[in-house]
């Protein structure tokens, strides 16, 4: 139990920590790799939560395909570092953070009031099932087909869209 | 499952809350993007959480969905900002002429 | 996946725009001709399947383990996302030339957005909802800026990509936290639960991001910045279909969400909130619309304030309201098309005669187009008999019935704040005569097209009655 405990803290403040640093870097590549970081450590907190299957995919398509993507983009537009990272609207950075803390607290407050634990008895069997790829295969090809043809269709879209925004060839 | 559910829930409105944050206030292109990636990371993060916790797969199922439509989302964006950076040769948003937010 | 062939009946007009993109693409690969080729084609699947949603409005039905709704209000829905594509189809065949993008992707990216209109407007589970609203939107941001060559598009279609991932951040965020509290994403079972649901606060912020992050799609206040620019910068026919095509999707993604929770027993819980937004988005849509110079920028303004009064029937919250939101959208849906289709016919090469000054003495150079632009003037800006008209009259009447009378006063306000800047564009076409010539490039698909959208807005003007009837008939 103990373990457990101390194994969320240590991945909580690490996602937490590198979310920070994502948006304060001035650097994009370094604020890319915290990105990873923080995607890294949201796997390791699946697989806490007994989602195996999503911990590995998180690993594979976020860390890995997408952040790499990410990664070359900026490699390939070499943008120099900002002077000025942040807006230099004052009222819009500090409407951002009243916002910002305001729905937090918010949420906290929705959170800790609601108390949905408290409605919700884990049975670790049960919450270890719903997490293999048994599990959300059959749910994906049967109840869920239809979303499934959907992201067919979407990535085809993405393909092509993607397509014709950087190789098509113009006059 | 010693944790309780709502130690998860606060670390991923706090990651929403920096994503928001993010967005709102960066001003290159790709990092507003990546400050997106981190919200939607985020509810994946509270979907699991519910999905684990309730012995329901299908939050896992829609967390699958949202990196679906992540992929999709970054392979089209960042063929826009590439787009842009050829013509425009910055992806600063403030020097966007017609973009006034 | 079937369980009897009626089902598959029911969803053939899905079925027929997926076969469509489909082949589109293999037509794309093997064909020399294939920009005319595809266009079409895909004329005649939008056709397709809108007659085929009308002739089976009647086969209500829940199909694929709960996933899809056919038949009743859904179908109409279809047949409006179809046929406005067909008439951008239409519309695009000469413009696309004029505009540098003369390519066949051009419209399967068209295709692929109605299809996920079609999951929108037909979902029964917020996977659905999702999906429709990403597939719709992935296709939005790559054929605003279809034109990589064109700065504007660029810019854009980068503005338009970073709010709209916002906002679906927003929406999955809203989702989830449904998800943990209701323990289900089917909508029917969601809404069943709803009186023990509406005091767990964790659900009422869920429901809030999600309504938040959808008004973003509808482009009502406060997300409406990103409009104008969207519509100035990406090309005509495409601006046309953002806001028609778009905006019914995410209305009728609405409808399919808050609309039966509010029609449930516990009433309307977000009156407050969606009546602040409709006066909001009325009000600045109408008054900022007047200083406009620019023709795309005063429609897009427009677009904002139409999207208020809609919200009004949202927050009148009865059947009636929702009703008039479907009217509406078709109404709205031809209207707007045909100005959006007049203005590419109008348009130069490069994007020149979009400045409000172009239309001056437009009467005397071509009478047809003057008298099309003016029918639809007139039913945007709500004067009887055209379908305009009735939409917000179907609005204003449910919230009457809500006893929001005064909401209903404002609308009727900001109608006639925006009756200024529609009848200014008619004094200028007959009253002014133009400052500089400009040469009219002839398309003949294009003035079919708006020919078209015409009749349909006259018709819907004439006999609202029957159209109000039958879709009332399905709530």
């Amino acid at each position: 139990m103990l373990l457990e405990v101390i194994i969320f803290i240590t991945l909580a403040l690490i996602a937490a920590v590198s979310a920070i640093l994502v948006v304060t870097r001035s650097n994009p590549v370094i604020s890319a790799l915290f990105l990873i970081l923080n995607f890294g450590a949201l796997a390791g907190i699946y697989l806490l939560l007994n989602a195996q299957f999503i911990a590995v995919a998180q690993v594979i398509v976020y860390a890995g395909a997408i952040m790499v993507l990410f990664l070359f983009v900026i490699m390939l537009l070499r943008p120099e570092n900002e002077k000025k990272i942040f807006s230099s609207n004052p009222l819009i950075k500090t409407l951002a953070f009243v916002i910002g803390g305001v729905v937090f607290i918010q949420l906290i407050y929705l959170i800790f009031i609601v108390r949905p634990s408290e409605s919700q008895s884990p049975e670790v069997a049960q919450s270890i099932q719903a997490g293999t790829v048994e599990k959300i295969g059959t749910l994906l090809f049967t109840e869920y087909i239809l979303p499934f043809e959907a992201a067919g269709f979407l990535l085809l879209a993405a393909t092509i869209g993607a397509l014709v925004l950087a190789k098509k060839k113009f006059e | 499952m010693h944790i309780q559910i709502e130690y998860y829930l606060i670390l991923s409105a706090f990651m929403f809350i920096v994503g928001v944050v993010g967005v709102l206030t960066r001003r290159n292109a790709i990092v507003v993007f990546m400050s997106i990636e981190l919200m939607l990371n985020s509810a994946n993060l509270t979907m699991v959480a519910f999905s684990s916790y309730l012995g329901n797969a299908v939050g896992q199922l829609f967390v699958f969905f949202v990196m679906a439509v992540a992929a999709a989302e970054a392979a089209v964006g960042l063929a826009i900002i590439i787009a842009l950076f050829r013509n425009k040769l910055t992806i600063n948003i403030d020097e966007l002429n017609i973009l006034k937010w | 996946m079937f369980n009897n062939i009626q089902e598959f009946y029911n969803m053939l007009p899905m079925i027929i725009i997926g076969a469509g993109i489909l082949v589109s693409i293999v037509i794309e690969m093997y064909s020399r001709k294939s920009e005319e080729l595809i266009a079409w084609f895909s004329v005649f699947i939008f056709i397709a399947a809108a007659i085929y949603s009308l002739l089976t409005v009647n086969s209500t039905s829940i199909i694929l383990q709960g996933m899809l709704a056919t038949g009743g209000n859904v179908n109409i829905l279809y047949f409006i996302f179809n046929f406005g594509a067909a008439i951008v189809t239409l519309l695009s065949l000469d413009y696309i030339k004029k505009y540098g993008t003369y390519y066949g992707e051009y419209y399967i990216l068209l295709q692929s957005s109605v299809l996920g209109m079609m999951f929108m407007a037909g979902a029964k589970d917020l996977f659905m909802i999702f999906l429709g609203l990403e597939l719709m939107s992935i296709c939005f941001y790559a054929l605003a800026g279809i034109n990589r060559k064109r700065l504007n598009a660029n810019e854009a279609s980068l503005k338009y990509f970073l709010l709209g991932a916002f906002a679906t951040g927003f929406v999955v965020y809203g989702i989830a936290l449904i998800f943990g509290t209701a323990q289900t994403t089917s909508i029917d079972l969601i809404v069943a639960k709803f009186q023990e649901l509406s005091g767990n606060l964790l659900f009422i912020a869920g429901i809030l991001l999600f309504v938040i992050g959808f008004s973003f799609k509808i482009a009502a206040f406060p997300f409406h910045m990103w409009v104008p620019d969207v519509y100035q910068g990406s090309a005509t026919t495409i601006a046309g279909l953002f806001s028609t095509g778009g905006k019914a999707a995410a209305f009728s993604a609405l409808i399919v969400t808050v609309g039966a929770i509010f029609s449930s027993t516990i009433g309307n819980l977000f009156e407050p909130y969606l009546i602040v937004i409709s006066v909001f988005s009325m009000l600045i849509g109408s008054i900022v619309a007047i200083a406009q110079e620019d023709i795309k920028r005063m429609l897009a303004y427009s677009s904002i304030s139409h999207a208020g009064y809609m919200i009004i029937g949202f927050a009148a919250g009865n059947s009636e309201g929702l009703a008039g939101i479907i009217f509406y959208l078709a109404a709205y849906t031809f209207m707007n098309l045909g100005a959006f289709g007049i203005i590419a016919l109008i348009e130069g090469k490069d994007e020149t005669n979009l400045s409000i000054k172009s239309y001056a003495g437009l009467s005397h150079r071509n009478p047809l187009l003057a008298a099309l632009l003016s029918v639809f003037m007139f039913s945007l800006a709500g004067i009887p008999p055209f379908a305009g008209f009735f939409g917000k009259y179907y609005i204003f009447i449910a919230a009457i019935k809500a006893e929001l009378t005064w909401l209903a006063i404002l609308g009727v306000v900001s109608s006639a704040i925006s009756v200024y800047f529609y009848l200014r564009i008619v004094v200028l076409m007959y009253f002014k005569d133009a400052e500089f010539e400009i040469s009219l490039e002839k398309s003949n698909t294009g003035l079919f097209a708006v020919i078209v959208s015409a009749l349909l807005v006259i018709a819907l003007g004439v006999a609202p009655g029957s159209v109000i009837n039958l879709i009332s008939s399905f709530f």
